[in-house]
């Protein structure tokens, strides 16, 4: 039941790019098109849960025993980086084809605010679903990171495709571009304040 | 470039918030009014000005192969840095912005300014560079800030001028994007003007 | 401009880089370690000092644990000549909108409510957070009350409690912790006798 609350929460009531403003660069940025949009929604999936999952264990198995939490943003933006670079490693050995379609987007996912913000959250932050507010586990904190990214891809693709059909209606001069796309994502993200008090 | 055109073209003609849109995060999640704006624009110029100038000194010495993990340990520090001070001295101001102070790091402004202008300048200009693009950044979430402030609950740097609420919606997350929308038509508005 | 690139010397770099860093944070957090606490210490106090009347002790020397519900609650308890003259309760609720809200409540020694003072909470700017005596008075209604005679939930529930506009939920939660609160003083009331 949890789970399902986690997901409900991160996806629609929480969502991370239109209530925690989280990630808004790559949403403005690389949402001109869906299928781009799919793409790099996939690809901070796969980061979020890598690097939530690494910095969780780093928190609680290295920075807490040794009293030395304040090196947790040096730490985890370092995690990040490297976890971002392996996957591009990796990915380019074992699966060209799936390298091809998250590659360009891997590099661009080291200065996406939305991993360090979930990899932050998730050892800082009590969450309550239903029940009493507790700190996650590992298992709930891998979850919380997919089903944020979920959410951020929900957000993504609904965006691009607003923006597909921006593009074919008339706009004025000085509004069209990234003007007009903060508005709609403005009307978006009052769309997804009906979602609240959900969970 | 003067110096003086250093400092002052971050606030207008490469405003990184109106123009480059860069920053985008804490632009719309800190700005509920006025005063938060301020905060997180000025911890955001000192990271900028203490990492420019430090990443110009260290640009001869860092291999070019390393030299984006290198700046962001550099940078992630200083946040860090910036994070303790503000934790020791002014820690109302960080209650309320929170987890985008950590996130700094991650603002494309600060290793943006690193990569395009202090590995290839000299110290003093990297410093006023940093202070230049920090003072535009932390212009824009001022005003940013203001106008939702204004419309959103009816008051300016915390003093009210009326009674009950404003506008709700401009201190939710959906009035940020608007307020912001117009926001950058009016400034480029603006400055194609003084610019021509 | 930038060094040759080698495997030697961008491994030296890293690792010098790190170090480095390292011991300068190391420093900063030494440096700035004891402010933190007394920054964090101060808040407290300063949260004590505006919900209860005048008090001559120091009351985060005399503070002990009461459990209710089986949550931990500091209370801090004041006097003044030798003389109790209230406590104040650090109670607090996971029943928020954006999660845990940390009160301080000041209890006179009849039982009526000083005053309250918003430790720490994530509601939403401009809604919830209204609850805070510098954005609106709302809080300022349970001053003088005693709950023993004021149902501590809001008109909506059957309650006296005037709540926020458009934030119910805050509202209820800010009741929910003042009424942890209330059972808390209970019962040291009761131990007392």
């Amino acid at each position: 039941m949890e789970y399902i609350l986690i997901i409900i929460s991160a996806v629609f009531v929480n969502n991370i790019l239109l209530s925690q403003f989280l990630g808004i660069c790559p949403f403005l940025g690389v949402s001109n098109k869906v299928s781009t949009a799919v793409g790099m929604s996939g690809a901070v999936c796969f980061v979020m849960a890598v690097a939530t999952m690494l910095t969780y264990l780093l928190h609680y198995f290295i920075l807490v025993p040794l009293g030395i939490t304040f090196m947790q943003t040096v730490s985890f933006i370092v995690v990040i980086a490297s976890v971002v670079q392996m996957v591009e490693i990796i990915l380019k050995k074992i699966s060209p084809s799936l390298y091809q379609a998250l590659g360009i987007f891997l590099p661009l996912i080291t200065t996406n605010c939305a991993v360090l913000g979930v990899a932050i959250l998730v050892v800082s932050k009590e969450f309550s679903f239903g029940g009493e507010a507790h700190m996650l586990n590992l298992v709930e904190s891998v979850w919380y990171a997919v089903s944020t990214a979920l959410g951020f891809g929900l957000a993504m693709t609904l965006f691009a495709g607003l923006r597909e059909q921006l593009e074919l209606s008339s706009v004025p001069k000085d509004f069209r571009g990234v003007p007009i796309a903060l508005v709609t994502a403005g009307i978006l993200a009052m769309a997804f304040m009906g979602f609240a008090g959900l969970v | 470039m003067s110096r003086l055109s250093i400092i002052t073209k971050g606030i207008i003609k490469e405003n990184p918030t109106f123009v480059l849109l860069l920053g985008m995060c804490p632009t719309l999640g800190t700005t509920t009014s006025a005063i938060n704006g301020m905060g997180m624009g000025l911890a955001t110029t000192a990271v900028l000005f203490l990492s420019n100038m430090f990443i110009s000194l260290l640009a001869g010495l860092i291999p070019a192969k390393v030299r984006i993990p290198a700046y962001i340990v550099i940078i992630a520090s200083f946040v860090t840095l910036v994070q303790l001070v503000m934790q020791a001295y002014m820690s109302s101001l960080y209650e309320t912005l929170g987890l985008f102070i950590p996130l700094i790091v991650v603002n494309c402004i600060v290793l943006g300014r690193a990569e395009a202008f202090a590995s290839k300048n000299g110290v003093l200009d990297s410093g006023l560079d940093g202070i230049g693009m920090g003072l535009g950044f932390t212009c824009s979430l001022t005003l940013l800030g203001l106008v939702r402030e204004i419309l959103g609950s009816g008051s300016a740097f915390g003093y009210k001028f009326i009674d009950g609420d404003g506008i709700l919606i401009f201190v939710l997350a959906p009035g940020a994007f608007i307020a912001l929308g117009y926001l950058i038509v009016l400034f480029n508005k603006f400055r194609s003007k003084v610019l021509k | 401009m930038a060094k040759e690139s080698s495997f030697k010397n961008m491994v030296l770099t890293l690792t010098i880089v790190c170090l480095v860093t390292s011991a300068f944070l190391a420093v900063a957090y030494s440096v700035t370690k004891d402010p933190i606490e007394a920054a964090n210490k101060a808040k407290i106090n300063n949260a004590i000092a505006g919900v209860l009347p005048e008090f001559d002790n120091n009351p985060s020397d005399d503070v002990f644990m009461v459990e209710s519900e089986g949550k931990q609650i500091k209370v801090y308890p004041a006097s003044k000549d030798g003389k109790t003259v209230g406590y104040a309760v650090e109670s607090f609720t996971n029943k928020g909108f954006g999660g845990t809200i940390v009160l301080m409540v000041g209890f006179e020694a009849d039982g009526k409510i000083f005053n309250t003072s918003v430790i720490s909470h994530a509601e939403t700017p401009g809604l919830g957070d209204k609850m805070q005596q510098s954005k609106s008075d709302f809080s300022l209604q349970f001053n003088g009350k005693n709950p023993a005679d004021f149902n501590l939930s809001v008109k909506k529930d059957g309650g006296d409690v005037d709540a926020i506009t458009a934030s119910t939920i805050t509202s209820r939660a800010f009741c929910d912790a003042v009424a942890t609160a209330y059972k808390v003083f209970e019962k040291i009331k009761e131990d007392k006798k």
